[in-house]
């Protein structure tokens, strides 16, 4: 019989304005195998953790109940404290009573009767739980950086400069991501690519960083530490090791028409390319699916004007296989698709634009050479519309519930760089609301209003027409003013809301990292751990974590570097002893459990088994504990019940179940 | 074809290819033939094939396959599912196996028979499967008695899965797709009702249950080593008899234990003694596995994943499955 402590938690007024900790305190002492029972304002605190200490060591505790706030609050701080008291730290359960309880709760009597509730099934589960002893594993002092944007280069940069190795993974044929689509940054407008490239050169000449361009991550084993990952490399079809980046190839090029990602399809490019001039590695891939040679097997003319002799049509994708001890995800944003948002016209009209789109036209590496013109007839525009919050805090089930973050920020820099460059274009933004908070983010704003006279109209435009003579009738209104509005412009660009690229989809559930309903990647603590993953040695970079701009993405990165760095600058880790393991007597050999391993952690051999006198040999299953994340998918998908997770064992489980129930 | 049968199985044994053979002999009434080993000539004097050789022997190829040399087993089209099944689930061992598929008109109940007013039966003839006969002549003690055979036929032959082994190395006879009804019908019904009458219904059915483990012991799918209320490991062994609703939980975990590998060979209803509908549990798992992920057969192949032990980012979300209930 266990000696079991129950210490309840009054987190100040949290948990005791809606609990009766002294009820708890007195139903605790009921229970089987409870010895002692106690309340403290403040359990998690040196005094609180003191009295666990006494506690203890007074009435030789084998066991204890902490009712208190989530155990990913505090459940290793109790299970420190156990530890230092003598007592094995996998004998602490928590009773989350407060955001399972009051919390959520108003009626003291209720939520008590929940309290106690809660605190039975842990003591029902301490009663069965077993001291258990963690292994160690080894780190391997390398990380991989997914994503080649700002937040990955960034991360890269700090780890490196760290000293421990870095690969970054970009799936586009150069690194750079969003930010070099971009002209002029807010609120400062100094110029992207001056910022970005010098960032770029550095990675690439970095002596402890790899970059690997045109790649994607095709496969994740493993787990914190000790990762393995395959990372396809595709097939380019010019050598790298050769190609001098002169260009000619694209120029000669006779395959022309391909609308170019990387200018938003404003203009086309050749099947063979760099996306931009200052593509960090200043070598073009071969879009096979474009290339004339590809199609048809006769072209073959970059090939016969390369000086270098460094196109491969024969190249194939390489799989490159290495080990990493942490993985940051930066994989990024891209803007909604438009299709659903028939009213802007974006799909009729050459002229109605996304504001992504308005920086390429913007730029002077763009398509119109930085001229601001239309795109159906080339000509200047003299009105211009911006529409704010298209797709971004949409109630319904179009766009997105968020809201994208920049927007606001990024319109009024357009704005403000229009009028300033084009002081005749008379320009309107129809806006929600402002969204404003940051460094000098307000100021610029203002300044869009005040000294460049750019008008801004509480109100949401409801349809964009493209009339028969060229021009785009916008129909909107004015909250403030209280009537509808009906003005004809030259242009429209929207404001479309960012989502998470969608390919984060594929990396989360190779990574097992958890997203949320709109496929952001879900921090491990929205406040207190915002750039890991709850995977342990998967860290979150950018974008990919939840809308935001530049400078927050490079802190965030920063930060996801720092750490990678305190994962990789120790030697070992300790492996959680929570695994699954399995009943030889019991198993079925049946392979179920191996199917739905996530981690690859499960093998069948062959074994003699003696089962109550009957020696046979039967395929039984085996778990690698340094593999098992105890998530428990085996446990439940065993017929016969021969997996158990030890620490949430089948039968600990249904002895919480009873006690909630009783 | 029960000579046929007879007289290859004696050669197999003969020449060595097979130790032993597994198949039916007549049981003590005219209706009940049971599963049977054949270890020589004399003692497949015994062996019978007719329609109401409806017993599956796929599940007897567990402990045959850890016997020494080849078994001859004899398998009806549907049984050949539960076959490949258990292949896939490493339970039985395909190289220990010498498999004649037999052929299947659609096999018997005599339930039904009886349920037509005809009792006091003494001898039925029209089942043997030497003939395509249409009507069943019944011998009772009073008098002779005539049904259709397709009305004497198990539930689970009018939803047949169609005349086509799944595995074999030979085939005798020939077999009939004997389906004339939707697998789903049944099932229809049940999602038809409001969950008060859906309830009313299983509890009634399954308050006939007397929990002889009969459904547990004929099903292939239920083979574990030692079943979870069997083992003193769990708390479910002691439970399962103190209430009536625990009773209810043996069905539905047994149900949920077998979801996703359950062939529907029907077996566990044609051996039910109290007639309870059991492959109903059975039957919504599917018609939910074949919505929720395109349809799948299990046992119609021995290497695919199947649904519920796969990823597939075209899963149906939870969320989905928890809204339409």
């Amino acid at each position: 019989m266990q000696r079991i402590g129950v210490f309840v938690c009054h987190c100040g007024s949290n948990i005791a304005a809606t609990v009766d900790v002294k009820k708890v305190v007195e139903m605790a002492k009921l229970e089987p195998g409870v010895v002692h029972a106690e309340d403290y304002q403040y359990m998690c605190s040196e005094a609180g953790q003191a009295k666990i200490d006494a506690a203890i060591k007074e009435k030789g505790l084998t066991g204890l109940v902490v009712c208190s706030c989530s155990p990913r609050m505090h459940e290793t701080t109790f299970r420190k404290a156990a530890e230092r008291a003598g007592l094995n730290p996998y004998m602490v359960e928590v009773a989350n009573i407060r955001e399972h309880c009051s919390w959520i709760h108003k009626d003291m009597e209720e939520a008590t009767k929940k309290a106690v509730i809660l605190m039975r099934a842990a003591v029902a589960k301490v009663n069965l739980d077993a001291p258990l002893q963690p292994g160690e594993s080894l780190v391997t002092k390398r990380a991989l950086v997914i994503g080649g944007g700002i937040a990955g280069i960034q991360t890269a940069l700090d780890i490196a400069d760290a000293g421990y190795e870095v690969d970054i993974v970009e799936k586009e044929p150069s690194i750079g991501g969003r930010m070099s689509q971009l002209d002029k940054t807010f609120p400062t407008l100094d110029c992207s690519a001056c910022i970005l490239t010098p960032k770029m050169v550095e990675a690439a000449a970095h002596d402890k960083i790899t970059i690997y361009t045109y790649s994607e991550v095709e496969k994740v084993s493993g787990f914190v530490g000790d990762f393995t990952v395959d990372i396809r490399k595709k097939a380019r079809s010019v050598d790298m090791d050769k190609c001098t980046g002169c260009g000619v190839c694209q120029e000669k090029c006779p395959s022309k028409k391909t609308p170019s990602e990387f200018n938003r399809g404003l203009n086309t490019r050749s099947a063979i390319y760099t996306p931009f001039a200052q593509a960090i590695p200043n070598v073009p891939v071969i879009d096979r699916e474009h290339c004339i040679k590809f199609k048809t097997g006769k072209c073959g003319v970059c090939s016969k004007v390369c000086q270098a002799g460094a196109i491969d049509y024969d190249q194939k994708d390489e799989i490159i296989t290495q080990k990493y001890g942490a993985i940051v995800v930066a994989t990024g944003f891209d803007v909604i698709k438009l299709d659903k948002y028939d009213e802007y016209a974006y799909n009729q009209s050459p002229d109605v634009i996304t504001s992504l789109e308005l920086e390429r036209i913007m730029n002077a590496a763009g398509p119109t050479k930085g001229h601001l013109e239309r795109m159906s007839d080339h000509k200047p525009p003299k009105k211009m519309v911006f529409v704010q919050c298209v797709g971004s805090r949409c109630a319904d089930a179009r766009g997105k519930s968020y809201c994208s973050k920049i927007c606001c920020m990024y319109t009024a820099k357009h704005a403000m760089l229009i009028r300033d460059k084009y002081p005749d274009v008379d320009v309107t933004v129809f806006y929600i609301d402002v969204r404003t908070p940051g460094k000098n983010f307000d100021e610029f704003y203002r300044r869009a209003v005040e000294e460049y006279g750019v008008h801004y109209i509480k109100g949401q435009v409801g349809k964009v027409a493209p009339q028969p003579n060229g021009q785009l009738l916008v129909q909107a209104s004015d909250l403030l003013d209280n009537k509808q509005i009906l003005m004809e412009a030259d242009m429209v660009v929207l404001a479309a809301a960012i989502e998470p690229n969608p390919d984060v989809r594929r990396i989360a559930t190779m990574l097992t990292a958890s997203i949320d309903t709109n496929n952001f990647l879900t921090e491990a603590h929205p406040k207190l751990r915002p750039v890991e993953s709850p995977t342990a040695g998967v860290f979150l970079s950018g974008v990919c974590q939840g809308p935001k701009d530049i400078p927050e993405t490079v802190s965030q990165a920063g930060a996801a570097a720092v750490k990678a760095i305190g994962l990789l600058a120790k030697d070992k880790l300790m492996t959680n002893p929570c695994t699954a393991k399995s009943d030889e007597l019991l198993c079925n050999g049946c392979s179920m459990c191996a199917n739905v391993c996530p981690y690859g952690a499960i093998t069948y051999i062959e074994k003699e088994v003696n089962d109550h006198g009957i020696r046979e040999v039967r395929r039984i299953a085996q778990v690698n504990n340094a593999l098992c994340q105890g998530c428990g998918a085996c446990t439940v998908t065993c017929p016969s019940g021969a997996m158990d997770l030890q620490g949430f064992s089948n039968r600990q489980i249904i002895a919480e179940v009873d006690a909630i129930c009783r | 074809m029960q000579e046929e049968l007879v007289k290859r199985a004696k050669e197999l044994l003969a020449d060595g290819t097979v130790a032993r053979v597994l198949g039916w002999k007549a049981g003590d009434l005219p209706y009940n033939p049971e599963p049977a080993y054949f270890e020589n000539e004399e003692q497949l004097e015994d062996f019978v094939y007719n329609g109401f050789c409806g017993a599956n022997l796929s599940k007897y190829m567990i402990e045959a396959s850890k016997l020494e040399g080849k078994t001859l087993v004899f398998l009806k089209p549907c049984d050949t599912y539960s076959f490949n099944q258990l292949i896939k689930e490493h339970r039985v061992d395909r190289e220990k196996a010498f498999i004649i598929g037999v052929g299947c008109k659609g096999k018997l109940s005599v339930e039904n028979i009886k349920k037509q007013g005809i009792k006091g039966i003494e001898s039925i003839s029209g089942a043997e499967m030497t003939d395509d006969a249409e009507t069943l002549t019944i011998q009772t003690i009073y008098g002779e008695k005539t049904c259709t055979y397709a009305s004497a036929m198990l539930g689970r032959c009018h939803v047949c899965k169609g005349k086509e082994h799944q595995v074999y190395d030979e085939l005798i006879g020939e077999s009939k797709d004997t389906k004339d009804a939707d697998r789903f019908d049944e099932v229809r019904k049940i999602e038809a009702m409001s969950p008060e009458e859906r309830f009313a219904f299983f509890k009634k059915e399954l308050s006939k249950c007397i929990r002889c483990n009969a459904c547990r012991n004929v099903c292939p799918a239920c083979s574990c080593r030692k079943c979870v209320f069997d083992s003193t490991k769990f708390d479910s062994a002691q439970k399962a008899n103190v209430d009536s609703f625990e009773e209810k939980m043996f069905h539905i975990i047994r149900a949920f234990h077998v979801a996703g590998r359950c062939t529907d060979c029907g077996e566990c209803s044609r051996v039910c003694p109290q007639g309870i509908p059991l492959h109903l549990f059975n039957r919504k798992f599917i018609k939910d596995i074949d919505e929720f992920y395109g349809e799948y057969q299990a046992g119609a192949d021995t290497d695919s994943r199947a649904p519920l032990t796969n990823f597939t980012f075209d899963d149906v979300e939870p969320g989905i499955v928890g809204e339409r209930g």
